[in-house]
């Protein structure tokens, strides 16, 4: 039992590393644009079909292959902030905003349908089938590695935001978009990068999360809706509570596995439901979300 | 809204004889339409399509007056079907008598809504959303892992003793019915003062509030009230389908297409979310059957897109963007003395008095 407790906590504390990835680019964006992006759960489908193609097509490593595929996905948000969201204006913005990118991901998941079928897949490779043995428990490699990159990518988006000109400009520009731009920023660049970097983080978490989970062009819905309960409870566009909020959700949800492995996926909504009940701001939120 | 009943009021009236005549030539020719043809791939379109203009404008009965941006509304759908298949199968009922269920479905479905809407209504826009969607996957959650819900395989409606040539055609009477109740419901909503109040709330809750709207009261009502009809034709379609499964009763595709029917016919109007379910629903189903389409993909790529023009270049819907264009054409000819800004206040101060009749 206590062996259990214990792998369980473990494993949710990696998973949560590679979701707190996921969720950092979500909560940045929301930050600077106001704007939830839908289709964050699809595109990190698309990031682990990216990497699973050129795995078995092109024989480059997961990780090498991260080179490619974080770029690539960073040009995608670029456009699709350039193609969709930067039109939006007006009143209604917000839940225009909601519904383009709910669009975009149909959009791609339609698109990921025609290409890789229905089937699910699973990407292995070596270090994907095998563990090491850790005090008694045993973790699988790409558990930890992508633990250990996903900690990387976070602090790097962490050192972009706090010790850079671009991370101060962000920064402003998620305190007050109008101030942003008398002072001299340029807002509409700074939404688009942050957009870019936003979803070009969900490469990476793509890439683990395909590689530990069989995954078909539906599993975004799944993900979505984890990752929306994560940034809500981490306080909307908070970094540092969507890392903390990803960190517990992951390892209560790998806790609760244990005794009811079919309802463990309820315990991301009780939380949520619970916490906008007492405090609709999130855990860490400053926004005050419920201001029009 | 203002742009509206705006155009309503300048409608002349002969206009206005206009529109009466050709609401009672649609209502006829919606009346006759199984009569011309009994062929089950055609009246098929015309049920569903009913269906789809009924959950259409229960949706628009609440997110479209308040501006909440619901997209669970197949929560309400799902139990619905659900409701009434379970009912059918631990009461053993079989034959006409199931339908008397229906109202116990719309009970169900607004026994859902009440802590449903005291939960989410907390909050507003963005986490509203969420809120909605996650109350979804709950929903979806629990008809997959319940036994009583029939676990993944889902619930099969029971045995209608009809014949197989016109089985369509009660379905679609049943449909009709319902989507001319809910279009008088969101008639009489708009017209009341209660729907004043819940246009208020979409234009400025924190306002709305201070001036004496019970906003969380007439909110919840409303969501209520969309949510018992969203049971009730649940319920309809659970039985034209003959089963329901935890993915096509709790279907995310369900709650989009919805919203982007409100929104291409135009959003917060009567007759948006009714053409945009006219065209969307049909059109679907039609792409569906051609062979290019099979296996899913490229209708959900087709949906999309739509959606994305739709929001992109006629982010009020086809009426009021239609309107705008006549209206526009209609202007040209008259000397251009009035300035367009004088426009909006003198032309909105009778859509105050005539919203506000009580």
């Amino acid at each position: 039992m206590g062996r259990e407790l214990a792998l369980a906590i473990v494993d949710g504390i990696l998973v949560g590393g590679v979701y707190a990835l996921m969720a950092v680019g979500l909560t940045l964006i929301f930050g600077v644009l106001d704007i939830i992006n839908i289709a964050q759960g699809v595109l990190v489908i698309l990031g682990a079909y990216l990497s699973y193609s050129l795995y078995t097509k092109a024989h480059i490593d997961l990780f090498v292959g991260l080179l490619i595929t974080i770029p690539a996905m960073f040009v995608i948000g670029v456009f699709i902030h350039w193609a969709f969201i930067r039109r939006l204006r007006g009143t209604e913005r917000t839940s225009m905003t909601l519904l383009v990118t709910y669009a975009v991901a149909l959009i791609i998941e339609g698109i990921l349908f025609k290409i890789y079928g229905a089937d699910n897949i699973q990407i292995s490779t070596s270090y994907t089938n095998s563990s090491v043995d850790v005090a008694g428990i045993y973790v699988g490699w790409i558990y930890i590695w992508g633990f250990v990159l996903a900690l990387a990518l976070v602090a790097f988006v962490y050192a972009l935001l706090y010790r850079t000109k671009f991370g101060r400009s962000v920064r402003a520009t998620m305190q007050d978009e109008t101030a942003a731009r008398l002072v001299g920023i340029d807002v509409n660049r700074v939404a688009a990068l942050t957009f870019g970097i936003g979803v070009a983080v969900t490469a990476a978490g793509g890439m683990v999360f395909g590689a530990t989970n069989a995954f078909n062009a539906n599993s975004g819905y799944d993900l979505i809706s984890r990752l929306l309960s994560i940034i809500i409870l981490g306080g909307m566009g908070s970094v540092g509570g969507a890392l903390g909020a990803s960190l517990f959700m992951l390892t209560l949800e790998s806790v609760v596995t244990i005794w009811q492995p079919n309802w463990a996926v309820l315990v991301y909504y009780a939380a949520l439901v619970i916490v906008l009940l007492y405090r609709p701001a999130g855990l860490f939120g400053r926004k005050a979300v419920r201001a029009q | 809204m203002s742009k509206e009943s705006r155009l309503d009021n300048g409608l002349a009236r002969p206009e206005k004889a206009l529109k009466g005549g050709g609401l009672l030539v649609l209502a006829v020719v919606a009346v006759l339409f199984p009569q011309f043809t009994s062929d089950p791939a055609v009246t098929n379109y015309g049920v569903l399509a009913l269906i789809y203009i009924t959950a259409a404008t229960a949706w628009n009965i609440f997110s479209g007056n308040t501006g909440y941006i619901s997209l669970g509304q197949a929560v309400f759908f799902g139990s619905g079907a659900y409701a009434m298949g379970i009912a059918a199968r631990d009461w053993h009922l079989n034959g006409d008598i199931v339908f008397a269920l229906l109202p116990l479905c719309g009970a169900v479905g607004a026994l859902i809504a009440v802590p449903f809407g005291l939960i989410a209504l907390r909050v507003r826009r963005h986490t509203f959303i969420v809120i909605t969607i996650a109350m979804f996957f709950i929903f979806q959650l629990m008809a997959f892992n319940f036994s009583f819900t029939g676990g993944s395989s889902g619930l099969q409606s029971p045995f209608l003793n009809w014949p197989a040539a016109t089985y369509n055609t009660p379905f679609y009477y049943i449909g009709l019915a319902y989507a001319a109740g809910s279009i008088v419901i969101a008639w009489l909503v708009r017209r009341s003062r209660f729907g004043l109040q819940l246009r208020a709330i979409r234009d400025d809750e924190d306002r709305a509030r201070g001036l004496g709207v019970k906003t969380m009261r007439v909110k919840l009502a409303a969501f209520t009230m969309s949510g018992a009809i969203t049971a009730m034709i649940g319920a309809v379609w659970f039985f034209y389908l003959n089963q329901v499964e935890p993915q096509t009763g709790f279907d995310p595709i369900f709650d989009l297409t919805l919203v982007l029917m409100a929104f291409l016919g135009g959003y917060g109007s009567i007759s948006g979310p009714v053409l945009g379910a006219l065209i969307i629903e049909p059109l679907t189903l039609w792409l569906n059957t051609q062979p290019a389409f099979n296996g899913g993909g490229l209708s959900q790529i087709l949906l999309g897109a739509v959606f994305l023009i739709v929001v992109l270049f006629m982010p009020r819907g086809i009426i009021p963007t239609g309107g705008e264009i006549i209206t526009k054409l209609r202007m040209r000819g008259r000397p251009a003395v009035i300035p367009t800004t004088t426009m909006g206040p003198v032309a909105s101060a009778p859509t105050i008095s005539s919203g506000g009749a009580r």
